[in-house]
């Protein structure tokens, strides 16, 4: 009997989130949906005090976004600096040479989502791991999400200093010539995960 | 001989001041165009912009200066050569606005806005677009040719009648010049 003890309790404790999940399943599923042709990361950098826009055409975004717990939401998006639009055709023969993305070393720039904070309404902020070109920092972002139907939208953004990940270094670290801020926006869509798109 | 009325202060000033500008413009918009892309090829951008922008904020007063206060008439010269300098000052002081406003034009269609002395940013003209930009890049160019062989005539002939035919065509802008014969 004593051994029965624990087994009971297990199953009745299996049996009320078994009831749990009965109850909640009306609730509505997550957003993890990302629809990645709506997907958009521009910047906007300055050169010479002019500002400049710029955006990555390929990335791939993978995200889990649950309204009801919010802080279990995580994001990871995967960018390929190739595709980058610096604002002209001789920027983007320069950006993806050594002294800037060194694209042939690094192909590849990550962001993984470390946490996920509500900060009232529908705005959250997102802490996370950004690694360019070798470097790794953590940056955090304000993101608002809207919510219509069984689709949400992701806005924010931050501002990126580029000497932390050595993009543009050598002669180009003269951050008078260009800024070292550079503002980074992001815009994700995604569905709720079994709806129809 | 009785001296010549001169152009008025505010004229020479402005006349000598876009000249300066237009000297300065013309050999380091060539240059920069050559340099391969560097920090030192954007500061050359900008500042070749800031000089256009210059001589485009002179026209204003020029043209006030000009339609205020009267040129000195012009000195005896055949009735062709009066013709063809009074019709090069027309076209200098067209190209003297549209020099500038292609190069204008031609960084808003090209994408890279003008932010004179890099604290005034002005709007752009036209939308970022390919074909513009090529077209405005082109129309710069050879509105800059257009200018440096009517610069060429201007300053040829204001050199010929002040050394061959030692009339006050020069001393007029320069007075300098007179006080020193």
């Amino acid at each position: 009997m004593k051994m029965h003890f624990p087994l009971n309790a297990a199953l009745f404790a299996l049996g009320l989130s078994l009831g749990a999940t009965a109850i909640a399943a009306p609730a509505p599923a997550s957003f993890n949906q990302v629809v990645a042709d709506k997907g958009r990361i521009d910047f906007v950098f300055k050169q010479m005090n002019v500002p400049i826009e710029g955006h990555f055409r390929t990335f791939k975004t993978d995200l889990v976004f649950d309204p009801a717990a919010p802080e279990k939401s995580s994001v990871r998006l995967e960018l390929d600096l190739a595709s980058i639009d610096a604002g002209s055709s001789e920027a983007n023969k320069e950006v993806v040479g050594k002294s800037w993305f060194n694209v042939k070393q690094n192909p590849k720039a990550t962001f993984v989502s470390t946490a996920v904070k509500p900060l009232g309404g529908n705005r959250y902020e997102v802490a996370g791991t950004l690694t360019i070109k070798g470097k790794t920092q953590t940056v955090t972002a304000p993101v608002t999400v809207t919510q219509q139907g069984n689709t949400a939208t992701f806005d924010g953004g931050f501002t990126l200093k580029r000497l932390e990940f050595a993009i543009g270094d050598g002669m180009w670290a003269d951050t008078s010539v260009v800024a070292n801020e550079v503002d980074v926006r992001f815009h994700a869509v995604a569905a709720r995960s079994g709806a129809a798109k | 001989m009785s001296p010549q009325p001169h152009y008025s202060a505010p004229a020479r000033w402005a006349h000598w001041t876009t000249a300066a500008l237009m000297f300065a413009a013309f050999p380091l918009g060539v240059y920069m165009h050559e340099l391969p892309l560097s920090p030192l090829k954007l500061q050359l951008i900008s500042y070749h912009k800031w000089i256009g922008v210059g001589v485009l904020l002179l026209i204003l007063p020029r043209l006030f200066v000009r339609l205020t206060r009267r040129a000195p008439a012009p000195l005896p010269a055949p009735a062709w050569q009066q013709k063809v300098a009074g019709l090069t000052h027309v076209l200098l002081y067209v190209l003297m606005i549209a020099v500038p406003m292609t190069g204008w034009l031609m960084s808003s269609a090209k994408g890279f806005p003008v932010v004179f002395l890099g604290v005034v940013p002005l709007p752009d003209l036209v939308g970022k677009s390919d074909a513009l930009g090529d077209f405005f890049a082109t129309a710069h160019v050879t509105l800059n040719y257009t200018l440096l062989a009517l610069v060429v005539l201007h300053v040829a002939a204001a050199v010929k009648h002040h050394l061959f035919d030692r009339d006050a065509t020069l001393s007029r802008m320069l007075p300098a010049l007179a006080r020193a014969r």
